[in-house]
């Protein structure tokens, strides 16, 4: 039983170095053009890669009925992604995400019912309230371990489930916002109910954000940020700055979560608490274990296979379905991930290579 | 005012002895077992089970109520949670929430979801009056039965063998170990211990607090304020923050009821801002 040192960041990987060495390299000026060269190879696009958005764009065609699952799933992916970005490649944890994703599905709810119905607008009113959460309170997980940064976050999703739950003013309280409307895409694509214009703007959200997550977590600020989650002492120690890179990741993931509460809202025209919940949070940390952490695409194929998951098992036990969630989790961290690693060991790595090893 | 006090005494002693397991595990171990609520849960509803199935009084369940979330956790602990103990604090997290989900479900299934009433018995209901302050006859007992709980505790903890061999596993354990300390049986009475205090909390608490499936998630973040803000160095801290979370929680609800919980969580990160190891206990 390791009594871990409080000021240990985990998960301190024995590789450090090297990212952290690369990223300097990268950030002097002026040299070190091999360094570049390299960054600019493993940001190439993988031939899966396309597969993968093909198959998500083509996907409405062969499964017309199941649209609906198709857009939980894509804003799913969205928020997972959001939290990878922390955890994955910062290495903050959080157990608090979903006070984002809250916070971006009401902004966008109140836009529409306030100001504007026009969707666009809203995703970045979303993106925006979110940011200035995500700003306000990443001062807050740069000091202390990882059990008060697991504290923290908690808190500051049980405020904000609060101050929903109590100004109901605002907020409608357990009620909810009822009554969205949402004016069409562009000017264009109508909201049907069918959900396929819902799902269609939701992916093509996503891979526009996931564009820029992966331009950025290629770029040396993304290399960068690996190095602090490997060994924070050893990468502030080549020059590489802690505090500011951290604000600034800790703001974007929160602005991705808040796209991904704008999607919620916009395309199921309905808020309610439920957006704060605390299973909201937990259920995204699952996501990503089972996608694997510190890869864009975990939080993809984590969020494809949960939802899928969901839906079977929730069709045979709906009200027990927490209890399956449960189980999963435990089954995973006591030993299951180790044996899906050691079995599909093979098949990981050539997935990874296809999809451009981003698992650092 | 004083009755307002009084109740937030009580209520804080409860939290106490609730937490006081997670104080040991989490504080003094460094595991961080969101699924403590859980074991609460349990000897609530043991309590529940025997006395509406079986007709036994209040009282003859509490030692049940303590045993049974005993034994859960000592073979919980031997079989799921060794293993863990050096894994980072994020696979504890998920770990132990996934306890969690699992038992919330499971009672749900079992017992259902509706809110499940203790009937105490009838010379511990009503209140009586002393220079003039109301003061409750189950909260008193509650008081009464958490000073002794507490101070045993403590007395343990500094005073016995045990407790000196708790204290020396969880400072270095390699080093107890070579001295002869059984570490892991020892950990696992621990725990055990642990577990059956939450257990008889939860069926002290069932009255107080409402007893239903949704009882881990609801009660979870005030285990861990406990033990956070109290600080981790052993049981005092965690003592006195129940009781400041116990009367500020009361006060609250009472004066300012439209703010609900957000003093308590507000106050919570104030405090590990300020001081992240705690209240009361010195910098690590």
């Amino acid at each position: 039983m390791n009594m871990a040192s409080p000021t240990t960041p985990l998960p301190a990987a024995p590789v450090a170095g090297t990212a952290a060495n690369a990223a300097t390299i990268v950030n002097a000026p002026g040299t070190a053009s091999p360094a570049r060269a390299l960054l600019r190879r493993r940001r190439a696009w993988k031939p899966a890669e396309f597969l993968f958005w093909g198959a998500a764009l083509l996907a409405p065609l062969a499964l017309p009925r199941s649209m609906l699952l198709m857009n939980e799933i894509a804003i799913l992916g969205l928020f997972a992604l959001s939290l990878d970005l922390i955890l994955g490649y910062a290495g903050i944890v959080s157990l608090g995400h979903a006070a984002f994703l809250g916070v971006g599905a009401y902004a966008a709810g109140l836009f529409a019912l306030n100001v504007s119905a026009d969707p666009l607008a809203g995703l970045v009113v979303a993106m925006l309230a979110a940011s200035v959460l995500g700003f306000l309170s990443s001062f807050l997980v740069l000091r202390g371990t990882d059990l008060t940064r697991l504290m923290v976050t908690l808190g500051v999703a049980l405020l904000m489930f609060e101050a929903a739950n109590s100004w109901r003013s605002l907020t409608g309280g357990a009620d909810g916002l009822q009554g969205i409307t949402i004016d069409p895409v562009l000017g264009l694509f109508d909201f049907d109910l069918k959900g396929r214009t819902a799902y269609l703007y939701s992916l093509a959200v996503l891979f526009v954000l996931f564009l820029a997550a992966r331009r950025m977590m290629g770029s040396p600020f993304g290399l960068s940020l690996r190095a602090l989650r490997d060994n924070r002492l050893r990468a502030s120690a080549s020059g590489v700055g802690v505090n500011g890179r951290l604000v600034l990741v800790y703001t974007l993931a929160a602005a991705y979560a808040g796209a991904a509460g704008g999607l919620l809202a916009q395309t199921t025209q309905f808020v309610s608490l439920d957006v704060l919940e605390f299973h909201r949070s937990a259920d995204l940390m699952l996501v990503l274990i089972i996608g694997g952490t510190g890869w864009l695409y975990g939080g993809l194929i984590g969020a494809v296979l949960f939802e899928l998951f969901q839906d079977v098992v929730s069709a045979a036990t709906p009200q027990y379905w927490q209890f399956w969630v449960g189980l999963l989790l435990v089954v995973f961290v006591s030993g299951g991930r180790e044996a899906v690693h050691k079995t599909g060991a093979a098949l990981r790595q050539r997935v990874a290579a296809l999809f451009g090893g981003r698992r650092a | 005012m004083l009755t307002i006090l009084f109740d937030g005494v009580a209520y804080g002693m409860l939290l106490f002895i609730l937490a006081s397991g997670l104080a040991v595990t989490l504080g003094l171990m460094n595991f961080v077992n969101l699924a403590h609520g859980s074991f609460a849960m349990a000897g609530g509803y043991v309590t529940v089970v025997l006395m509406q199935r079986y007709g036994m009084g209040f009282l003859a369940t509490l030692p049940v109520a303590f045993l049974v979330p005993a034994l859960i956790g000592a073979v919980l602990e031997r079989t799921l949670y060794r293993p863990l103990y050096d894994k980072s604090h994020l696979d504890q997290v998920l770990f132990s929430i996934g306890l969690v989900f699992m038992s919330v479900a499971a009672v749900d299934y079992f017992m259902g979801s509706q809110q499940q009433l203790v009937h105490v018995p009838s010379w511990l209901q009503g209140r009586f009056d002393v220079a003039g302050v109301g003061i409750g006859r189950y909260r008193s007992f509650v008081i009464v039965v958490c000073i002794v709980i507490a101070a045993l505790l403590q007395f343990v903890l500094a005073r016995t063998r045990f407790g000196s061999q708790l204290r020396a596993a969880v400072d270095d354990q390699r080093v107890a170990r070579g001295l002869g300390i059984e570490v892991g049986t020892l950990f696992t009475l621990t725990f055990a211990i642990g577990s059956g205090l939450a257990g008889l909390g939860g069926a002290l608490g069932a009255e107080m607090l409402g007893l239903d499936p949704t009882f881990p998630l609801k009660f979870m973040i005030y285990f861990l304020i406990v033990v956070t803000v109290g600080g981790r160095a052993g049981l005092i801290g965690p003592f006195l923050a129940a009781l400041l979370i116990g009367v500020a929680d009361v006060a609250g609800k009472y004066y300012l009821p439209q703010a609900g919980a957000f003093i308590i969580y507000a106050v919570m990160i104030l405090v590990l801002l300020v001081r992240p190891q705690g209240l009361f206990a010195a910098a690590r």
